[in-house]
């Protein structure tokens, strides 16, 4: 498939995202003392664990030609429920996680359904689900739980040694969970029908492939995601308060698109998505480096990265229209 | 059932959504439709939801107009906060009520900033061809931080007293915002219905394509919609700023973009577009205040609210698909099917 001496157009974007990303750490490792570091590199996976896990499921939502609003939401409804049954039910963490994850696959799934099952844009039924999972958060409680869990503490604590550098464990669960949705999204079927479909879904439907349930278990998955990060959110403040992750889903969705994912669907990879939030967590970085810009800085730094790689989106997908005339076999199975 | 809707049956079923939730209101809420005069101002309930709803009618005005377009604009909360900072930076804090400049030409260049935020996002649409909702996230999460940077993350608080007179005045008894929606929407009605802007706009919603074809200029429609979103954005900022006499870049139309969208969907407008409903879009607005407001009556907190806005949507969505319908009479017959 792939041709030996050009470089595949379609990793262009991924390229364009690794080298912003070495660009970015290595202006900063030029200006500023003590910023070129393994653990400063490190930092990056353990300060935005949370994001990677979520721009997994995020990934696969776009990819399919869809959009998930509610994931912010979604992870503070797990906070909430996690430390609610922690501190409030004093249950055991054994129990905890798989409910928290469950609850979450449920809600996403139930998203899915409306979303397959009626033809409802995913845009309203996602926003929808925003506010049901925020409201529903109040109605776990009001205020922040405190955890006070020994095995929350542990993880929150625990540093894995690499040299004289170190990982989360957060960070081991995101890095798992980008390896994981790696290997679905390339070398299983699920994974290919993400793709068919979010190339074009009249055609996936012709080849017969399972749309509906495709298209379910795709929120379902990002349901999961959403989910876990929330449990990982929580090992960093260990507590759980309905307002966190205000805003989260669009540094999500904006993570996925400076990784290079086609937000018209049908393209993209989640190891771009990766590279996407190491981009983020990189200007963050940078501003804290820098000093007198206020954080705020950042968001509109992500805009204006937004912004440059939906332009490039733009010209790479004029092109792309035109080879898959050429190439319209290959059209289907598009990959990152 | 499947003739396509008459404008009056678009506006029936908002309406009456309206009607039951008032109906309700009538005979669980005590005092809910008490009107008083103090002062020859008039209070009540009824009055304050209007004024409430207000910022979000303005709101939905612009936003009718971009869904009619099959489009979307989801910056317009941050479009607002944008704006609460530019008058709030330009009046200034002065605790003597002593504005930097005057007020008109601090609401003046708000209302600028605002429109130019609605030609960047025009323009990216109908220049560079993004999708809607892509186009506006740019903004949406850019926005957020040129208003925190414009105030210097502060929340600036206000004394000039005649600026108040936008959100918190009266003005022959009623409440001053109500005139800026009334004037707004009827500006707005007539430009639209009365010459042939509105079919134009409705012609790019059903097909882009097609309009060009028949010699619509389909690019500068939709240039101008956004623009004009970002306007509706813009007065709506000053509104919110006046309200609260503060400018927080961080919470100021946070979340309007989706009340908003909301009230639009349920005056009937379809996220499809093709056809709008300007005074349905102002009854889903009035709907989801009422709403908001019924529960504060009955003690709910009011963040839980949302759990309700959320179910409400649902229900909508399930209204307008097209499967659901057909589930509906296939199980009923060919009954009509209920709000």
């Amino acid at each position: 498939m792939k041709k030996r001496n050009a470089i595949d157009p379609r990793s262009l974007p991924i390229l364009v995202t690794l080298a912003l990303f070495v660009a970015m750490f290595g202006a900063g490792s030029l200006a500023f003392f003590g910023f070129f570091s393994l653990q400063n590199f490190l930092n990056l996976f353990i300060d935005n664990a949370y994001l990677l896990i979520l721009a997994v499921g995020m990934t696969f939502v776009i990819v399919s030609g869809g959009i998930d609003l509610s994931v912010g939401s979604m992870l503070a409804l797990s906070t909430m429920i996690a430390s609610s049954l922690l501190e409030r039910s004093h249950l055991d963490p054994i129990l905890v996680i798989p409910i928290v994850l469950l609850a979450g696959t449920a809600l996403g799934f139930f998203m899915g359904y409306l979303i397959h099952a009626f033809d409802l844009p995913p845009f309203i039924i996602t926003l929808a689900g925003l506010y049901l999972a925020r409201g529903l958060c109040y109605v776990v409680s009001i205020d922040t739980i405190g955890i006070t869990n020994d095995f929350w503490e542990k993880a929150a604590h625990a540093q894995i040694k690499i040299g004289d550098s170190f990982l989360s464990p957060s960070a081991i669960i995101a890095l798992a969970v980008v390896l994981a949705g790696f290997f679905v999204a390339r070398y299983t079927g699920f994974g290919r029908n993400v793709y068919a479909i979010g190339g074009s879904e009249q055609s996936a439907v012709l080849m017969g492939l399972p749309v509906g349930r495709t298209k379910v278990a795709i929120y379902a998955l990002s349901g999961f995601c959403s989910a876990l990060a929330g449990i990982v959110f929580t090992f960093y403040t260990l507590s759980g308060y309905a307002l966190d992750g205000k805003g989260m889903e669009l540094d999500t969705i904006a993570s996925v698109v400076i990784g290079g994912t086609l937000l018209t669907g049908g393209f993209g990879s989640v190891f771009g998505s990766m590279l996407g939030v190491l981009v983020y967590g990189t200007i963050q970085v940078l501003i804290v480096f820098q000093g007198t810009l206020n954080s705020w800085w950042t968001r509109i730094a992500i805009g204006f990265l937004v912004f440059v790689f939906c332009v490039l989106q733009r010209a790479f997908d004029v092109r792309a229209t035109r080879a898959a005339v050429n190439q319209a076999s290959e059209a289907a199975s598009a990959k990152g | 059932m499947k003739t396509s809707k008459t404008s009056s049956g678009s506006i029936l079923w908002p309406l009456v959504a309206l009607a039951v939730l008032m109906a309700f209101n009538l005979f669980f809420t005590p005092n809910f439709f008490r009107l008083e005069i103090i002062d020859g101002h008039l209070f009540g309930n009824v009055i304050d939801i209007i004024k409430n709803a207000a910022p979000i009618m303005i709101l939905a005005v612009g936003l009718t107009l971009v869904i009619a377009t099959h489009g979307i604009d989801i910056s317009v909360g941050s479009v607002v906060a944008i704006s609460a900072g530019v008058v709030a930076m330009l009046i200034g804090g002065d605790l003597k009520g002593e504005p930097k400049y005057p007020i008109f030409v601090a609401m003046a260049a708000a209302l600028l900033v605002s429109t130019l935020a609605g030609m960047w996002n025009g323009t990216l649409v109908s220049r560079i061809g993004m999708q809607p909702i892509i186009a506006t996230l740019i903004l949406f999460v850019a926005g957020r931080g040129i208003a925190m940077v414009t105030t210097n993350a502060m929340v600036v608080w206000l004394y000039a007293k005649p600026f108040a007179l936008l959100g918190q005045g009266y003005w022959l008894g009623l409440p001053f915002s109500i005139y800026i929606v009334a004037f707004l929407v009827l500006l707005t009605a007539f430009v639209t219905r009365k010459t042939a802007i509105g079919l134009f706009i409705e012609a790019v919603g059903i097909n882009p394509t097609a309009a060009r074809f028949a010699g619509i200029n389909s690019k500068n429609i939709l240039f101008w919609v956004y623009t004009f979103s970002g306007f509706c954005a813009g007065i709506s900022g000053l509104i919110v700023c006046s309200t609260v006499m503060s400018a927080d870049g961080n919470n100021a139309g946070n979340l309007f973009e989706l009340d908003a969208i909301l009230a639009v969907v349920l005056g009937g407008t379809s996220l499809n577009g093709g056809k709008f409903y300007l005074l349905g879009s102002m009854v889903g607005a009035l709907i989801i205040q009422t709403l908001t407001t019924t529960i504060y009556a009955f003690n709910v907190p009011p963040e839980i609210s949302q759990v309700v806005k959320a179910l409400f949507v649902y229900g909508v969505s399930l209204l307008q698909s097209g499967k659901f319908r057909a589930k509906i009479s296939g199980l009923f017959g060919a009954k009509e099917i209920e709000a």
